[in-house]
Order: C-alpha cells, then sequence, then structure tokens
C-alpha cells in the first residue's frame, strides 16, 4: 500500500493508506499518526487518524506545508511495516435493538429510506440474507468490533466487524440524510456500525440503542470524569443484547451516576486475527468475561 | 460586571478563537467564523485579541450590561444601538451600568462580534470559551443564548478607536472564495472540474457553524469506478475519512458544502478541495441565497493571501495603537 498524499487547504495534509478498508490499511495510518505525534514537529496542531486515511493540521507560518509534506512521507516506509499489534481494551455495550425510540424516529423518515415499508433492521436482514431480524441480531452481536475510527461528532466510534469478509454486515446508507437521530443510537451505514454520542442528524441505520453513555462535556459520569469521550481507535466492542427491563434498569444506573461498564485489558493482533479469528475472538471474550 | 440578556437573537452564542486539540476525538475547533472581526472588536476594547465575544448571526441580541465598560461591534453590518440610540460599528464605545445594546436590521454580512472590555468570562472547556453547540460543551452552558441568561464578564482595560471601512474585509459580490483542489478532486472529470470553478453558486438555507451548503451550480460527473469495500455505493460515497476545514465536500455530486468551525470531523462524502484559510472569515459573512463563486488556486497563492490577510490585521493594530 502507498500512502496517496493532498493537501488540505495551506492548513490540512490528507493521506489515503487503501481506497478501501480494512485492517491493515488502519494499522498503517495509525502508524502513521503515531510517528507524526512521536516526532514531535513545531507547528502540528492536530492529528487525526482514521479508518483508512489519516489527516494532520499545522500552521502553515511554523512549517511550510513542502516541509512538512517531505517529513510525512519519510515516515511511510516505516509506519507500513510497523507491528500491527496493541494493547487495547475490550468494552461490553449493552444495547436494546428493536427499542421503541430509534423505531419512532425511523417511521418518522420513511420517505428517506430505500424500503418505505420496513423497518431497518427488517431491510439490513433482507440485503444480507439472513431472513429474519432475530437472525440479524445474531450476526450483529455474537462477534467483537473494532474502533477504526472516532470522529463524526464529538466521541462518536466507528465499529469495523471482526470477521471474514464475507460475513461482515454491509447496509446502505438512508437515500437521504434524516435530520434527527435519538442520542446512543445505534447505526450502521456501508461496513460501518457506530454509536451517535450526541441527538443530530444521520444517515445510517437504526438497530437499537445502549442506555450506557460514551460522551459527557460536563465530565460527571464516573468512567468519563478524566476523558468526555469514551472510545479511541483500537477499542474493541462487544455488543450485548438487552431487553426493556434490563434497559430501564441499566438507565437508572446511569441516572444515578452508579453504572458500571464492562471494560477489560486486551491484547490484539492483525496477524494473530488474520490466522485464526475465531480463536482470537474467543480469547477476546474470555479477557472481557474473565474466564 | 456583568451582561443580562434580555432577548436572545436568533443564535447568539459564545465564542474565542478556538478550541484545537481534540479533533480526533470529534471535537471541533469551534471559535469565531469571522476571526478577522473578532479579532478587531477585540482590540478595540482594549482587550486580548482572543478573549470570548458574543457571536450573533442576522439578528442582534438585547443586551443589559450592570456596570460600566467599553462595547466594539464587528464583523457584518448590524446596527448598534444603545439605549435605542445609534452607534456605529466598528468603533468602540462607553456604556453605563443600567444601559442596554440593541440592534436594528442586519444591512450586510451575516454574523456580528459584540465585545465587551474585560471578555466574556465564562469557564474554560478543554481551553477555550467557545461553544460547540452540537457536543453541549462550553460557552455558556454549551448552548446558544437564552433570555434571562446572565454572563460575567472579566476586568478590563482601556479600549478605543475605530476601523475605517477600507480596512474592514467584506464578501464581494458573488463572493470569490479561492480553493486549492485536492483531497478527492480526481474523482470527477476534468469536464465536471471546469463546470464547478466556472458556475456561480448560491447559499443555500442549510448553512449554519457547521457548514455553509451551496446550490445552483451542475452536478458533478464521476470518473467510473467500482465502489472500494466499505464505501458506499454511490459514487461520491468514500471509506470514512477525516475532513478538513474548509473541505468541500458534494454528496451525490450535487450541492457543495464547505465545512467550517463546528464541523463534523469526518465522514464517507468525498472532497474536491479546500477554501483556503484567508477566505474563510468571508463564509461567516454570506448570507442564504447570495451568490458565491469557487476561485482555483495554488499553495503559492494561498500562502500568499494568507499573509495579506495577517498584513491587514497589523494594519488594524497599528491604527488602534496595539
Amino acid at each position: 500500500m502507498s500512502i496517496r498524499f493532498s493537501f488540505g487547504g495551506d492548513e490540512h495534509i490528507f493521506g489515503e493508506v487503501s481506497e478501501s478498508m480494512s485492517l491493515e490499511a488502519f494499522f498503517t495510518s495509525l502508524s502513521m499518526t503515531n510517528a507524526v505525534k512521536a516526532a514531535g514537529i513545531k507547528g502540528v496542531t492536530e492529528i487525526c487518524p482514521a479508518n483508512a486515511s489519516f489527516q494532520v493540521k499545522f500552521d502553515p507560518d511554523v512549517i511550510k506545508p513542502g516541509d512538512l509534506l517531505k517529513e510525512m512521507q519519510g515516515m511511510e516506509a516505516a509506519a507500513s511495516q510497523s507491528n500491527a499489534s496493541l494493547q487495547t481494551r475490550i468494552i461490553e455495550i449493552p444495547v436494546y435493538y428493536q427499542d421503541p425510540w430509534t423505531h419512532e424516529t425511523l417511521m418518522r423518515f420513511r420517505e428517506r429510506h430505500q424500503d418505505p415499508a420496513r423497518t431497518d433492521l427488517e431491510y439490513a436482514a433482507e440485503v444480507n440474507g439472513l431472513g429474519t431480524v432475530e437472525s440479524f441480531i445474531e450476526a450483529h452481536s455474537s462477534q467483537p468490533w473494532f474502533v477504526s475510527m472516532v470522529g463524526f461528532v464529538a466521541g462518536l466510534p466507528f465499529l469495523y466487524q471482526m470477521v471474514e469478509r464475507k460475513r461482515q454486515l454491509q447496509v446502505p446508507k438512508y437515500l437521504r440524510p434524516r435530520t434527527d437521530t435519538p442520542k446512543l443510537t445505534v447505526g450502521h451505514g456501508g461496513c460501518f456500525s457506530c454509536i451517535y454520542s450526541v441527538r443530530g442528524a444521520g444517515g445510517y441505520q437504526m438497530f437499537g440503542i445502549t442506555p450506557m453513555p460514551i460522551y459527557d462535556p460536563n465530565q460527571e459520569v464516573s468512567y468519563l470524569r478524566d476523558e468526555m469521550c469514551l472510545f479511541r481507535p483500537g477499542d474493541i466492542v462487544k455488543w450485548k443484547p438487552i431487553n426493556r427491563d434490563e434497559y430501564d434498569a441499566a438507565l437508572e444506573a446511569v441516572e444515578e451516576n452508579r453504572f458500571e461498564p464492562v471494560i477489560r485489558p486486551a491484547t490484539f493482533s492483525l496477524s494473530d486475527f488474520n490466522k485464526d479469528m475465531a480463536g482470537t475472538n474467543a480469547k477476546l471474550m474470555e479477557a472481557l468475561n474473565g474466564r | 460586571m456583568a451582561v443580562k440578556v434580555i432577548s436572545p437573537g436568533l443564535a447568539t452564542t459564545v465564542q474565542d478563537l478556538g478550541r484545537p486539540g481534540f479533533y480526533h476525538l470529534g471535537i471541533p475547533l469551534s471559535g469565531g467564523m469571522d476571526r478577522f472581526s473578532l479579532r478587531v472588536a477585540n482590540m478595540l476594547v482594549g482587550n486580548d485579541e482572543g478573549a470570548a465575544v458574543l457571536e450573533a448571526v442576522f439578528m442582534g441580541p438585547e443586551l443589559e450590561f450592570t456596570a460600566a465598560a467599553t462595547v466594539a461591534v464587528t464583523g457584518g453590518d448590524l446596527p448598534p444601538k444603545l439605549n435605542g440610540e445609534d452607534r456605529a460599528g466598528w468603533e468602540a464605545f462607553p456604556v453605563k451600568a443600567g444601559d442596554r445594546l440593541s440592534f436594528g436590521f442586519l444591512k450586510g454580512g451575516a454574523r456580528a462580534y459584540i465585545a465587551v472590555s474585560g471578555g466574556i468570562d465564562v469557564p474554560l472547556k478543554l481551553g477555550s470559551r467557545s461553544t460547540y453547540t452540537l457536543g453541549a460543551l462550553g460557552g455558556h452552558e454549551g448552548r446558544a443564548l437564552k433570555a434571562g441568561d446572565e454572563l460575567p464578564v472579566g476586568a478590563g482595560g482601556a479600549g478605543g478607536g475605530s476601523v475605517p471601512a477600507a480596512l474592514r474585509r467584506l464578501p464581494g459580490n458573488p463572493a470569490e472564495l479561492r480553493m486549492l483542489p485536492g483531497l478527492y478532486w480526481h474523482r470527477i472529470t476534468a469536464e465536471a472540474g471546469k463546470r464547478f470553478l466556472a458556475d456561480t453558486w448560491k447559499v443555500a438555507p442549510e448553512a449554519d457553524r457547521i457548514g455553509y451548503r451551496f446550490k445552483g451550480g451542475t452536478a458533478l460527473d464521476f470518473v467510473p469506478r467500482e465502489q472500494p469495500f466499505g464505501a458506499g455505493s454511490n459514487p461520491s460515497n468514500i471509506v470514512d475519512a477525516c475532513y478538513p476545514y474548509g473541505s468541500i465536500q458534494v454528496p451525490g455530486g450535487t450541492e457543495p458544502i464547505v465545512l467550517h468551525r463546528d464541523a463534523v470531523s469526518g465522514g464517507g462524502y468525498m472532497m474536491v478541495g479546500c477554501v483556503i484559510s484567508a477566505d474563510m472569515d468571508m463564509i461567516g459573512q454570506l448570507q442564504p441565497h447570495s451568490p458565491a463563486r469557487f476561485v482555483e488556486v495554488t499553495m503559492d497563492q494561498a500562502m500568499a493571501a494568507r499573509h495579506d490577510r495577517q498584513a491587514a490585521l497589523q494594519r488594524v493594530r497599528h491604527l488602534v495603537g496595539r
């Protein structure tokens, strides 16, 4: 993979590792941004890794655009050969699939959907050849997902499914984006799932909702006191389907600020994962469940 | 000292020069859309150029001061009135306890910057007082102002002076937004690129601090390709990537959107390039339905324009004696 660099105006350098999504492309972009960070280049103000690309913002009065570009091009060889492994975390996210709030919202925006006669989950099950909503939820929640980007809005994770490509769920985005999405909606567009951290516009299909806050600008939620955003690239997520009673109980715990998320340390190696996905995922589940 | 909000205007927010360093988490810079005007407003009242001010859009607020201070209003032509009497824009004027500042109808531009000596002293959040409304972060309770709000003001210094029209910066008609083609420019045909730059666009009603949408130009033709895995099925889709400030995305190839200070940090639409840093202030002064063109420049021209803007600010500093 050779990185395609481009200037974004006079204040950004944009690098596309690959046109298509893969964990290999993610790790190269992460290595590039880590290398830029480690170099401590004067004038660099923002360093943003993304799914298969990255971006650096800089002050061209401090470092000339051409000089920074040369410096970053010099990092490419090392970054693309770096060891694609991480000390990371696995985080359990409870999801109330087919909840009444995303259902109410999707009904309001039916005319913007490919298949107005069906719900987002029914449509997603159909286009993935899974027959029923229940089988789709099983396919969505049985294996872990990899946080390959954080952004769009504050703290929103993009999640890449950790299964063979032929099993990866893919669903088109809405034909026209909605102007409303409930906060903490679990959505999906293209090959990515996401959690909407704030209420607002969105184009991803809506599958359910989590009671677990992932962004807190007031830093009052017990596990968001140090960092207002829960997720960082490289985190691993396991969805845990819950029912209405479990959702209500979790929400009550959140409101009383005694909700304790399940977050465990985990290691991830891309080469081990590519050799044995089922085995890697089983180990991650052991790390999560403490067995 | 405090500023009481009698009526809030349309979407008046507290803004400073912004909150760098958190874009990788999806938290944008925020800060004034027209930072030239924001800096000048602060200079006129004797503040640091980066002190927090109020940014009003299209319609001014009505404010009451609880103590004496110096005030200046810059940016678009939103005529200030003190206790109902006209005051000049781009000029410092004194206020006393109990005085009320209101505004006439907008005559030009889109956003006004209201600086008070001492600066609006809301708490710093991640190093800035700017409001990021979508993320409910910063400013006054993370939101646009409401009637009844009371904003603390810091201890002020000496202000004074005015800035003649020749030293102000406002967009032309049509506005010429200089841009550096790049990013995913290669995804559109050469013919589509030419038309994009030749067309006169109009600002759409969907124009806010996140981004400005433009309509009325020719839809873009894309270079045919098999869509890459993960990108999505529309030819304007890419695997979700970072969005630079000023980047021009064209969802579906139809209506370009230029991202601004409250930008979404990334997403799955191709971008044809970026508006250069020197012209970002001007976007904040465009009203819906006003005409605009995108003008291609080189990096050297972008840097020259950047230095011109800095020189213009420097002239104001000399004039105001800062």
